[in-house]
């Protein structure tokens, strides 16, 4: 690294960026090797080791206390006390420096404001200040982008340029082409733990995803046009709340037709969960009706919803999709091991599980060792696709798929896009929910824009980017009439 | 700089509807006031209801005619649920909610204390406070000590046990030594020993904090119960026999009407507590170790990515809690009683309860921890002037009040995110 610069680590997911910057921060000790800082090596015993040394790192996941306010967040690990071994904190200087540092990089934050009632994209600005106050050369961003609007990732982009200027090297870790091409002076491709090359920002798209995944992959879906026939799911004045009695979903109508893919954009967190698990009979709707093939299944259970041909990929895979110490086999009946030719009253068949498990894991190209592993075992890739076998088996006329890719590696991706396709063509209504707007793109014959729990535009998939990053950050077309006008 | 607007992706704000916490109190502040009024108005007798300043009906007294008093006292209740109706601005919430509660409560006194048997129509405050402070003082000790460990995310369930193990290492060492402050190092030690246990099971061994709690709790009953009558029956008057520590004045403010007498001559446990709760107030908000405990508790990884050693503060505040619970059952054997068999009887539960009904906070604690104790000694003094009121279920209240408040009904109740959860690296 040189001092300011900016390097991006770019890989799959699960090929060692995170760990390896762990490392760099001391979070995890190295089995072998050494760091060198300024020519000399460097020993870390942990974070502090490595604030010390000047690194700072800026977490995927914030690691900011939601109930803290913005000072005592940063304050926190490098507090300025005084009283001597009482060592009351001192927060009037705390709270100036924060202000300072955040005026002198223009990253505007309140001081006093509590974490859990900011916006993630000021989340981020307060975390990068954190990395600042503790005077840190190198800053290492952990993917960054990943949760942020369009909009908000272009104004990152410009204060990680403002920090180049002030001499800071930055490292971020990405696997977005796109970002990476915009801001990197140079790039270190890695896969599988090791660096496999490195490249110039000049390099093209698809010479940097070969590098990435050490084949060409196609970054676009190859489909037909679509067909679509009768409508399949009609969704009409849906509202729902959110876990905390907040409105989530205010007011929805959707109609999905056979053999189309309805796909739904949005920045997380704008009531696309709430929807589907509406959809599904996960969470109780207010108000408005839910209809498959004209027959209303708002009110019914969940396993009804499913038995009615309904196929349903959740977005949080270890959670809520598979049961992780379940086998693989046990996994790919879960919604169908009462049924023949797998359960027989009170009993299950192992036998007929593991054969179909065999075909299935055939068909879907899983990777495990057995299919009498747990599926905890497999890597997250893996997990989706026996998810996806799953849903896939039995005949559906509704296929719901929510971030079906999230951490998944480019080849299963690949995988689980040409599924989704080839259950459209068959006729199935499907319906993909992403905060991956390329996914969404590539995937979908129609885009729906969801914000604020209201569908605030419905697009072909050949509308310019930014039309639809306008539209997740809530800036209709129509411009003056959005209720979110402010400077 | 760009200085392209971006729209803040924030929550929208919570719409409660109709039945928000303000309608839902005042509503029943209404419904228990009409209940003063009518019932209790009614009930009540014309004797006057005498509170006196003193430990017998000798001396100044608070006086009001006992049919008079239970319908004014029910009449604020009922006005200051109206209040509460009315939509006054927020920070009015509270001093309503006590003014309103205080009232209804005095009625309820001006009925009982009226319609007592003749010559017993009075209820001598300082016996009240005195009682009150005396039954919440294990429950404040027990609950600070769930402060600690809660606040940096250690589930404390073993109060119980923590207390027990006091009590019996003050009583067992101070009859030994025949030295008060010896038995008192030994009540925090012998604390600490419980809390070391579950400190090294949930924190090393990732044993789950509640079971862990539980079985201690046994076991320190266990070990206490054997060696009592294994040991300290066998020769009471040497193993079983602290010295007490005996109460001291505190100049001008014991002479203070009421409260002087019923708090400032008391033993050093009174003080003690008092104290704590003070202090460990002051550090959990005002002091790098605060910060760090509260951020440990909440968020340990965070805290971690900044250099806190999570589990070395984990550690320390564990045992720091058995110390000053092990205290806490000091204060029944080296200043009331001599060393019994269960003798700590669920007080380390209740401990808990006004731990949660405190929020988490040291001061919340003690107000809990009070509450608790006035029910408590409110049930003694009824069953004294046998009202018809049975004391048992006067008893009953603090629980049913804890259920409401953990179940949420007033206002959000939010333990410390991480409590319970082991923290693994990585």
């Amino acid at each position: 690294m040189e001092p300011g610069e900016i390097h991006a680590l770019l890989g799959e997911n699960g090929a060692g960026k995170s760990t390896l910057m762990n490392v760099l921060y001391g979070l995890y000790q190295p089995d072998e090797g050494e760091i060198l800082v300024d020519g000399k090596p460097l020993k870390l015993r942990g974070p502090s080791d490595a604030i010390a040394a000047g690194i700072g790192m800026v977490h995927q996941h914030f690691m900011l206390v939601p109930v803290f306010t913005v000072t005592e967040n940063i304050m926190l690990g490098a507090e300025q006390v005084r009283g001597g071994i009482a060592g009351f904190l001192d927060r009037r200087r705390a709270r100036r420096e924060v202000a300072e540092v955040s005026q002198r990089y223009n990253l505007r934050v309140d001081p006093d404001a509590v974490i859990e009632d900011l916006p993630v994209g000021v989340q981020q600005r307060v975390e990068i200040v954190k990395a600042l106050t503790r005077d840190v050369d190198l800053l290492i961003l952990d993917e960054p982008t990943a949760v942020l609007t369009p909009q908000e990732t272009e104004e990152l982009l410009t204060v990680m340029r403002s920090l180049k200027a002030a001499g800071k090297s930055i490292v971020f870790i990405t696997h977005k082409l796109g970002e990476v091409k915009a801001i990197a002076d140079r790039i270190t491709v890695i896969r599988r733990g090791r660096t496999v090359g490195t490249a110039s920002p000049e390099a093209s798209r698809d010479e940097l995803a070969a590098l990435m995944v050490g084949r060409s992959v196609r970054l676009t879906v190859d489909k037909a046009p679509a067909t679509p026939g009768e409508p399949v799911l009609e969704v009409s004045g849906l509202i729902v709340d959110d876990d905390r009695q907040v409105r989530a979903v205010d007011g929805v109508d959707l109609t999905v037709r056979a053999g189309e893919v309805l796909g739904i954009a949005g920045v997380q967190g704008n009531g696309q969960t709430e929807l589907i698990e509406a959809i599904m009979g996960l969470r109780p709707a207010l108000a408005g009706t839910v209809a498959l093939e004209g027959r209303r299944i708002d009110g019914w259970p969940t396993k009804k919803v499913l038995r009615a041909g309904v196929g349903y990929v959740p977005e949080d895979r270890s959670v809520d999709g598979v049961v992780k110490e379940f086998t693989v086999a046990e996994n790919l009946v879960l919604d169908i091991y009462d049924r023949p030719p797998f359960g027989r009253g009170l009993s299950l068949r192992p036998d007929a599980i593991a054969t179909s498990a065999s075909e299935r894991i055939e068909q879907f190209d899983v990777r495990t060792s057995s299919a009498q592993a747990p599926v905890g075992t497999l890597s997250g890739g893996n997990q989706q696709k026996v998810i996806v076998a799953r849903e896939l088996s039995r005949p559906l006329k509704l296929f719901i798929a929510a971030q079906p890719t999230r951490g998944v590696d480019v080849g299963s991706i690949e995988f689980i896009h040409s599924q989704v396709i080839r259950e459209r063509d068959i006729g199935t209504a499907v319906l993909v929910v992403s905060s991956e707007l390329d996914e969404v793109i590539g995937l979908a014959d129609r885009i729906a824009v969801m914000y604020r729990g209201r569908i605030i535009g419905i697009v072909g998939p050949d509308t310019p980017r930014e039309e639809i990053g306008l539209l997740m950050a809530g800036i209709t077309p129509d411009g003056p009439g959005s209720e979110d006008e402010k400077a | 700089m760009s200085t392209t607007a971006v729209p803040d992706v924030a929550v929208a704000p919570v719409d409660e509807g109709f039945w928000t916490r303000t309608r839902k109190v005042g509503v029943v502040l209404l419904a228990l006031g009409l209940l003063a009024t009518v019932l209790f108005g009614a009930l009540a007798t014309g004797e006057q209801a005498r509170f006196t300043l003193s430990e017998d009906a000798a001396g100044a007294a608070l006086e009001v005619n006992g049919t008079v008093g239970a319908i004014v006292f029910g009449l604020i209740t009922l006005a200051a649920g109206g209040a509460m109706l009315a939509r006054l601005p927020k920070r009015w919430f509270m001093p309503l909610l006590a003014v309103g509660l205080v009232a209804f409560v005095l009625s309820f006194l001006c009925w009982q204390v009226s319609a007592a048997p003749a010559g017993q129509n009075f209820m001598p405050l300082v016996n009240i406070v005195r009682g009150t402070f005396l039954l919440a003082l294990p429950l404040i000790f027990g609950s600070l000590a769930g402060v600690l460990c809660e606040r940096s995310g250690v589930v404390n369930v073993a109060i119980e046990g923590q207390l027990l193990m006091g009590a019996f290492s003050g009583a067992l060492f101070g009859s030994i030594s025949g030295s008060v402050w010896v038995g008192l190092l030994a009540a925090a030690i012998g604390g600490s020993f419980i809390s070391l246990l579950l400190a090294v099971f949930s924190i090393r061994y990732l044993v789950d904090q509640v079971v862990m709690g539980i079985v201690l709790n046994l076991l320190a009953l266990g070990i206490t119960g054997f060696l009592y009558e294994r040991l300290m029956q066998t020769d009471p008057t040497r193993y079983n026999s602290a010295p007490r520590f005996s109460n001291w004045e505190i100049p001008l403010l014991s002479d203070i009407p009421v409260l002087g007498p019923a708090l400032f001559r008391g033993n050093i446990f009174l003080y003690l507590a008092l104290l704590l709760v003070l202090v460990i107030h002051i550090a959990l908000f005002r002091t790098r170790w605060g910060l760090r405990t509260r951020s440990v508790g909440e968020h340990p990884t965070a805290a971690d990515t900044l250099g806190v050693k999570v589990l070395g503060l984990r550690y320390r505040n564990v045992i720091m809690a058995g110390a000053v619970a092990g205290i806490g059952g000091a204060s029944y054997t080296l200043a009331l009683f001599s060393f019994t068999k269960n003798m700590i009887g669920g007080k380390g539960f209740i401990a808990l309860a006004a731990l949660i009904f405190g929020r988490w906070s040291p001061t919340g604690a003690l107000l809990a921890a009070l509450f608790f104790g006035f029910a408590d000694q409110l049930a003694t003094y009824l069953g004294a002037i046998n009202s018809i009121i049975p004391g048992q279920f006067l008893a009953m209240l603090p629980y049913l009040a804890t259920i409401l408040a953990v179940a949420g009904l007033v206002g959000r109740v939010r333990a410390p995110a991480a409590d319970g959860k082991p923290y693994i690296k990585g």
